[in-house]
């Protein structure tokens, strides 16, 4: 399946979640925010949202900033 | 409130200068500046992990290190909705409620835009945010949000990154005086220690920098100049200054001299 990531096309196998997404992306789940077509994802939430086929997700973490 | 802390939503923290981590060289030269500034909490920004990359260590593990609290801003939105969108996922980054809100109007000058702020501020404020709003000096908005709940009003002293130091001194002093029930932190525009001497002097009850220090040749010294010169501003303000007047008038006593 195809989703948004980013801003950019991903393909995903089926059964891809948050989670699992962002542990084969390298990313610590701690450390980001989720938005899954608009609505935050609670880290709590991660390992059960299960990603569609269209989803549009945003991963956002902290950078530097003033 | 005393000399050295401020309070934000009943919570204390241990300097007047709240620091930004913009711009900096590297995360090392980041996290010495803020040390030597003695800042205890520091804004971030929120933004698109790069998932082309591996990501390297985490701003907020050294953050962590340096044990200072985080405040995240919506630096980059240009409308409430946006600002509230990355409000929202900078609280579940940072699971913490503090956030500095910005609303942009204008590209060129980065002036907040008052009517979307606003309107994000009482979002924010409903959904339980500790809103600070950088905003400009005007008391008639700083009114309006403080009365929409926000926690503090960060009134610019110039236009973000300028480095021009106040540019209204007396319309920071009317806010100065009106707004008394939350703190007043001057956000932006202070180019070097005087510049925030001066607005310390005036009362505010804190600075907010990041361009003044990162921007230094010597960040890691400018963050020190800029830390004495918040806590000597505040002692002057909280010692009094001397009237001002026209001539002289000796130190020394008239009586005794030699003749």
């Amino acid at each position: 399946m195809t989703i948004r990531l980013n801003g950019r096309d991903q393909e995903a196998p089926e059964g891809t979640t948050v989670l699992s997404l962002l542990e084969t992306a390298g990313l610590q789940p701690g450390r980001v925010a989720v938005e899954l077509n608009g609505s935050v994802v609670p880290k709590t939430g991660f390992h059960r949202a299960l990603l569609r086929e269209g989803d549009v997700m945003e991963v956002v973490h902290f950078v530097g900033g003033g | 409130m005393k000399a050295a802390t401020l309070t934000i939503a009943g919570r204390t923290f241990p300097s007047r200068l709240i620091v930004g981590t913009g711009k900096y060289p590297s995360l090392a030269v980041m996290r010495e500046a803020i040390e030597a500034s003695g800042a205890a909490l520091v804004t971030v920004a929120v933004r698109r992990v790069d998932l082309s990359r591996r990501n390297g260590e985490s701003i907020l593990d050294v953050l962590s290190k340096a044990k200072t609290a985080v405040l995240p801003n919506t630096a980059g939105c240009y409308n409430a909705e946006e600002a509230v969108r990355t409000a929202r996922l900078a609280r579940e980054v940072g699971l913490s409620e503090l956030i500095k809100l910005e609303v942009i109007g204008d590209e060129r000058t980065l002036f907040p835009d008052n009517e979307g702020l606003l309107a994000a501020t009482r979002t924010l404020v409903k959904e339980g945010f500790v809103v600070l709003p950088y905003t400009n000096d005007d008391l008639v908005v700083a009114k309006r949000l403080r009365d929409a709940g926000a926690a503090a009003i960060m009134p610019l002293a110039a236009p973000i990154g300028s480095g021009l130091g106040l540019q209204n001194p007396v319309t920071l002093r009317i806010l100065l005086e009106e707004i008394r029930d939350v703190p007043v932190i001057v956000d932006a525009g202070v180019g070097t220690a005087s510049d925030a001497a001066i607005v310390m002097e005036m009362g505010a009850d804190g600075v907010l920098m990041n361009t003044g220090i990162a921007g230094s040749p010597d960040p890691v010294k400018m963050a020190r100049a800029m830390r004495l010169a918040v806590e000597s501003g505040r002692l002057a303000f909280e010692a009094g200054r001397i009237p001002r007047k026209l001539h002289a008038a000796a130190s020394s006593p008239p009586e005794g001299q030699i003749s």
